[in-house]
């Protein structure tokens, strides 16, 4: 039997790196899996290549409406949900507490920080549907946070605050489903940096291999992780094998964070 | 020498609570305080009992329209800027089942929002007065979460990192400029009046609080006002990006 054998997925910003990757392991082992991207077409090539266990939606994190839409309709589809990634994110660009715009702030919060806001709040909503084959409520949230959670030079000023507010949200989260005994968990990842198109700008001007490797450096492993080594971390709290692991926050930055970071983190000089 | 001797210093929520009293601490010890808040009649009323020392401007800390009046006030009517203190701040009972969007923004927009829009507009400020210290407040559920605080540890988590951020990029830009967390327990200030009203099991709010922090007792504005007041002088120099902790051992 394998681990999420009868177990029903839903992951945001499936069509992502990040996403797809973590989709395609929580396919091999059993889930039935929903692909939720604001992009249609993205959410549809992952759903595709997954087969008949993936159901492709397409929704924006941030729009309330959509958000609960996503989760009725994996609900209705597969007639259960037991494990929810929030891992929809923009990094919203360049920005430093000097050229942040509040237009570009509240971007950045309505995606990174309300979206898992209302990814957590519907989760638990589908979660509790319980039906005939799920005889009590149950589940695991998993909330991607970032290093940019855990330290102040690790992104752009509005991700950064967007990021805090992550790890937070989801200790909230896992104290009130605690409390509620609805055993529902939920913990916070927080990788470093990840190849992915977070990172496309800086890919367009230093090219991919050597931007990659500038960054690789700055971690003490010596490279980038790759969007596959994050879905193991993910598979593991989304699964019941984390099942004594709730408000926690999981690091995945190739000891970035363990040590003294480097002065300038990200920014080539 | 007094530990504030013409430094100028700015307060969001400074009509109230720990804002007041660190403004009462930053007349005493030598600098002049600029009350911000929405609250005009209890602003200028503090504002007259402290004397020529200190001004009141009216703020709303979402907008940024309002920040920038506010510092230009400041500079105008005291020459500079040395030092913001970010203590607006909203506290609301919700938990992820029964917050409503609306209510997860405005609470955000308030707290953490606020608190940006007083770094971004403060730092130009503080450039031309050749260095300054900012002080942001989160709260003890910046560090730690809560069932019944959801929006509020969101918003204080944001804090946490956004003053790091600052932080960060001051220093990288040889601004002369720090800025540090302070994450308070519960303070016996009206935010925290709505949670005295709630009784848990045999025991009144108050004591149910108090009983939670390993000192027995909840704080005071004045305590809290004293690291304040440190992390505003020249006696943190050294200190930035960094989380300073005033909960009678609370997170311990």
């Amino acid at each position: 039997m394998k681990r999420f054998d009868d177990k029903v997925v839903l992951v945001t910003g499936g069509g992502g790196a990040i996403g797809s990757a973590a989709l395609r392991r929580f396919a091999e082992e059993g889930a039935k899996v929903a692909v939720v991207d604001l992009d249609a077409a993205r959410a549809m090539e992952v759903a595709s290549a997954l087969g008949d266990r993936a159901l492709a939606i397409t929704a924006d994190v941030a729009d309330e409406t959509q958000a609960n839409d996503a989760v009725a309709k994996t609900v209705a589809t597969f007639g259960r949900l037991d494990a929810v990634f929030n891992n929809a994110g923009i990094s919203g660009g360049p920005g430093t507490p000097e050229t942040t715009t509040v237009e570009n702030w509240q971007h950045v919060q309505a995606i990174n920080s309300e979206g898992v806001f209302l990814g957590c709040k519907y989760a638990i909503k589908g979660m509790k549907q319980t039906g005939a084959d799920k005889p009590q409520s149950g589940g695991s949230i998993v909330n991607i946070s970032s290093v940019a959670g855990l330290v102040g030079g690790a992104g752009p000023t509005a991700y950064t605050a967007s990021k805090g507010a992550v790890r937070l949200l989801s200790k909230s989260v896992a104290l009130y489903c605690a409390e509620q005994r609805n055993g529902i968990r939920c913990n916070s990842v927080h990788p470093g940096g990840v190849d992915t198109a977070i990172f496309n700008p800086l890919w367009q001007t230093v090219g991919h291999e050597q931007g990659k490797a500038f960054i690789g450096s700055r971690h003490p492993i010596g490279r980038m992780a790759e969007p596959e080594d994050l879905g193991e971390l993910v598979l593991w709290l989304a699964s019941d094998r984390s099942r004594f692991v709730t408000g926690a926050e999981f690091t995945a930055d190739g000891g970035l964070t363990a040590g003294l970071l480097r002065r300038s983190l990200l920014a080539p000089s | 020498m007094p530990r504030l001797e013409n430094k100028v210093v700015l307060l969001s929520g400074g009509a109230s609570g720990i804002g007041a009293e660190t403004a009462r601490q930053v007349v005493r010890e030598g600098g002049r305080a600029v009350l911000a808040d929405r609250d005009e009649a209890k602003g200028r009323a503090l504002a007259a009992e402290l004397g020529a020392a200190a001004h009141f401007v009216p703020l709303d800390v979402t907008q940024e329209a309002s920040w920038q009046a506010a510092v230009a006030a400041t500079v105008e009517r005291f020459g500079a800027l040395h030092g913001l203190l970010n203590a607006a701040g909203i506290g609301v009972r919700n938990s992820i089942e029964d917050c409503t969007l609306e209510e997860y923004r405005r609470v955000n927009d308030v707290n953490s929002l606020g608190t940006f829009l007083g770094c971004k507009t403060a730092i130009p400020a503080m450039k031309d007065a050749g260095g300054g210290s900012i002080v942001n407040i989160s709260s003890v559920l910046g560090l730690r979460g809560a069932a019944y605080a959801m929006a509020y540890c969101a918003s204080k988590g944001a804090v946490r990192t956004l003053t790091k951020n600052v932080a960060l990029h001051c220093a990288q830009m040889k601004y002369n400029i720090r800025c540090n967390s302070v994450h308070p327990g519960y303070i016996d200030t009206p935010m925290i009046a709505p949670r005295l009203e709630q009784s848990d099991g045999n025991m009144s709010g108050r004591q149910s609080l108090e009983d939670m922090h390993p000192l027995g007792r909840l704080g005071r504005a004045d305590e809290v006002a004293s690291m304040i007041l440190f992390l505003l002088s020249d006696e943190s120099t050294f200190s930035t990006g960094s989380e300073f902790v005033c909960d009678g051992g609370l997170t311990a």
